[in-house]
């Protein structure tokens, strides 16, 4: 046995370790450069009728959902969206690329967790709050900064220990 | 009730897999012939439960059956018959069954070629491919049935992923894994022979063509690849050094460096050891693309399917399968190592110098693909390595192998003479060198020093391919079509190279903004866009637009470049539109409309980037070649009848 025949096993000892720590960490976790930052603004049309500016968001923390109604991953979180919403957490909801009907239908047919729902049809808010796909949510404080970003469907985990915490 | 069937058949293919991997090692402890044979009957066996449970999914998909998820999550009752049954792979669980499926087809390959071989050591090989396929099994029936059920059963599918939408994605994931799967063979071989002890030059001539046989696959693999991604990414580039391409890449690069040690381990019997441990890394290296690709361990625009407990899987069958091998060999190789000199100026000396450059470069590719990764566990934060990285480290690894590759066809086994050597390469060099200067002149009327060198470099290796043939052709001696195939394969490298030197060099691009009627010009083009019209395909909506080309008030061709929005997925896809000589490509895509009616547009210019390809595939036609060689065949058939002497004898 000549230890320079162990080298390979050695190394990829190695590579092991560093795959089983690379595990651990979440790919979604993309960190994102509006955290801390004023949301961007917007002026959009409010599926029930109105308008909804990005201002009047101000005065309490509020969740900022991205959902469509194409969107499978969506369905997944609704039932926790609609149980924070009937918790008492404000939901708003901002209806990405869709259609203002089928969207109603949607949301007939499953429930409607939203206090609010604004729609961005062509998707350029959605350009503007970096979002990469839908569903994604993001966590603004009273002064509308926003706090925290969660890609992908809420979990229940990632609820209890990212985005509660922020909201108290 | 099909589904279940293709489910249950994979059930039995596992217990199979246990028995082909279990039988001919009981077999030879206790020398039983019933049991080492047996693993012939189990590889056929598990060869055909593993092509019914295949079927069973292609049928899901041809009829649409919503009710299984993988199917719900990867079709569309809209989606053309063709990309239905290519969808089978176009995900994570049915590229595992696809995968399992060549597992399969490579064991049963080698237990019907590799009768000529001693039983003991198919039986070895069985058994080593038997255990490999039950972790597969266990993998997909454990994390990733693609026969799960739900319930309820929806109304229209998800559709297959937009990107994968494309010809030439229908073949490009199985030759990959075709190539991936492949080098378990040589790895087989490999272990078999660390256990066994007999590593000869019949060894090396055994694992020769399954090795080349792989490597031909890989090779068409990763050309197909990159002729998709120019297609349908619509960024007009060929490659980007991402971690996926990078995962198909590194076995390559070892596996090459495989077959060339396996020769001098065959004619000179040296670098025994170090051949053993290129089967072991290829493989590993397969398995290691794998798991990159299917964990989301790194982000990468390949990444269609992540989850964490499929990594954990993978992590733990690669730490058990590589880390025993890897421990075997730590044990054994010692004893396999090989006194004998060897020479410089020699092939094998050569052939040696081309081991340690390709693998150093797998190393440089490994560590720029696990940069960002270890970074990031040391919480670092994330970044990503891209390609100015990969280029610079890598033209100077692969240069002198080109040189190498002209020298080695010059140069004889054992020990060269440098007069002779000089004299042999004097033409070819030469001709290299005036050619080569002379042709960035002629087709661009311009100079530098970086497309001197490659095109030198290039024309040598195109050159110097067809030495070793010609000098048979003089010397009136047959020439076998193992030599035709390694001429046309280091030819097609030279074609490739030329082609990279060429695209990187004056290639010439530009985004422009044009109104319909505008024009706009590029070199010596001129790109006119007529007009935008909008219509419906199968399953997307597609803006279409029209640019005619034209060279000196000549029109050389009409360009339609698209953008489809695929309905289901509300996915934009550009189809970039590409009219191409051998001499050159010019690549149009659409970009985004502004409001005023006006189009942004992607021009590209890409001189000789056919060759790029070209090269690609006249590797795999050597690779071809050189299997069909009948020397294999042959030589197994003499190994034969000379071990039953022996046993009879002894």
């Amino acid at each position: 046995m000549k230890p320079r025949f162990w080298v390979p096993a050695v190394a990829l000892a190695g590579l092991i370790v560093l795959f089983a720590i690379g595990l651990t960490r979440d790919p979604s976790k993309i960190p994102s450069p509006l955290i801390d930052q004023p949301a961007p603004a917007f002026d959009l049309p409010v599926l029930s009728g109105g308008r909804l500016v990005s201002e009047s968001l101000k005065g309490q923390p509020v969740l900022v959902n991205f959902w469509a109604s194409w969107c499978t991953p969506c369905l997944q979180e609704h039932p926790l969206l609609m149980e924070l919403a009937r918790s008492g957490v404000k939901i708003v909801g901002l209806n990405y690329k869709d259609e203002p009907q089928v969207a109603q239908q949607w949301l007939d047919r499953h429930g409607n967790p939203f206090a609010l729902i604004a729609q961005d049809r062509d998707g350029r808010v959605g350009l503007d709050w970096g979002v990469y796909g839908v569903p994604e949510t993001f966590v603004l404080d009273a002064g509308g900064l926003i706090r925290h970003k969660h890609i992908g469907p809420l979990t229940r985990q990632a609820w209890q220990d990212e985005v509660s915490v922020l909201l108290k | 009730m099909i589904p279940e069937l293709g489910h249950i058949a994979l059930i039995l293919a596992l217990g199979v897999a246990v028995l082909q991997a279990a039988l001919p090692l009981y077999g030879l402890r206790r020398g039983d012939a019933r049991a080492i044979a047996a693993g012939r009957s189990a590889a056929m066996t598990q060869f055909a439960l593993v092509l019914f449970a295949y079927i069973c999914l292609s049928l899901a998909f041809a009829y649409s059956d919503f009710s299984v998820v993988y199917v719900a999550a990867n079709s569309h009752s809209d989606l053309p018959l063709m990309y239905r049954l290519s969808a089978v792979w176009g995900a994570h669980e049915g590229s595992l069954l696809l995968w399992v499926l060549m597992l399969s087809g490579w064991t049963l390959a080698v237990s019907l070629f590799n009768r000529n071989l001693p039983a003991n050591i198919t039986a070895l090989v069985l058994a080593i491919l038997g255990i490999v396929s039950v972790g597969f099994l266990l993998f997909m029936l454990g994390t990733s049935n693609p026969f799960d059920r739900h319930f309820p059963i929806p109304t229209e599918g998800r559709d297959l992923n937009p990107l994968l939408q494309d010809p030439g994605l229908i073949i490009h994931p199985p030759m990959l894994y075709m190539g991936y799967v492949g080098f378990s063979v040589a790895f087989a071989f490999a272990i078999s022979a660390l256990l066994s002890g007999r590593l000869d030059t019949a060894w090396a001539r055994w694992t020769r063509p399954w090795t080349t046989a792989a490597w031909m696959f890989l090779t068409l693999g990763i050309t197909l690849g990159s002729w998709w991604a120019y297609h349908e990414l619509g960024w007009g580039g060929w490659w980007f050094w991402d971690p996926v391409e990078n995962a198909s890449f590194m076995p390559w690069l070892v596996g090459t460096a495989l077959i060339h040690s396996l020769a001098v381990t065959e004619k000179r019997g040296l670098l025994k050891s170090w051949t053993v441990l290129l089967a072991i890394l290829a493989f590993a290296l397969s398995l290691l693309g794998t798991f990159l690709v299917r964990s989301g361990v790194l982000v990468s625009v390949h990444a269609f399917a992540t989850d964490p407990a499929r990594g954990v899987f993978i992590l733990i069958f690669l730490s058990l399968v590589i880390g025993s091998a890897l421990t075997l060999y730590a044990w054994r190789a010692a004893a396999l190592s090989s006194k004998g000199e060897l020479d410089f100026l020699s092939r094998e000396g050569l052939l040696l110098f081309n081991n340690v450059f390709l693998v150093t470069a797998a190393a440089a590719v490994l560590l720029g693909t696990l940069y960002p990764l270890a970074i990031e566990a040391l919480n670092l934060g994330k970044l990503s390595v891209g390609p100015p990285y990969f280029n610079s480290v890598f033209v100077p690894l692969t240069a002198p192998l080109l040189v190498f590759v002209g020298l080695a066809a010059s140069v004889p086994w054992k020990r060269g003479k440098l007069r002779e050597t000089l004299r042999a390469i004097r033409v070819p060099a030469v001709a290299a060198l005036v050619a080569g200067t002379a042709l960035p002149y002629l087709m661009h009327d311009s100079w530098s020093w970086a497309a001197v060198a490659g095109a030198v470099l290039a024309l040598w290796a195109m050159v110097t391919a067809w030495q070793e043939v010609a000098r048979r052709i003089r010397s009136r001696a047959s020439v076998p079509r193992a030599i035709w195939g390694m001429s046309l394969a280091h030819f097609g490298l030279g074609v490739f190279v030329l082609g990279i030197t060429q695209v990187s060099n004056f290639g010439a691009e530009r985004d422009v903004r044009l109104a319909p009627g505008g024009t706009s010009a590029l070199g010596a083009f001129e790109f006119q866009l007529a007009e935008v019209n909008q219509y419906r395909g199968p399953n997307f909506d597609a803006d279409v637009g029209t640019v005619v080309v034209r060279k000196n008030g000549q029109t050389i061709t009409t360009l339609h470049p698209e953008k489809r929005l695929y309905r289901a997925q509300q996915n934009v896809m550009t189809e970039a539109a590409v009219d191409h000589t051998l001499l050159r490509d010019i690549y149009v895509a659409l970009g985004e409309p502004f409001d005023n009616g006006d189009w942004g547009l992607r021009l590209y210019y890409r001189p000789m980037m056919r060759l790029v390809w070209l090269g690609g595939v006249l590797a795999f036609l050597g690779g071809l070649l050189a299997i069909s060689d009948r020397r294999y065949r042959l030589a197994q058939a003499a190994e034969r009848s000379r071990e039953a002497a022996a046993t009879a004898v002894a």
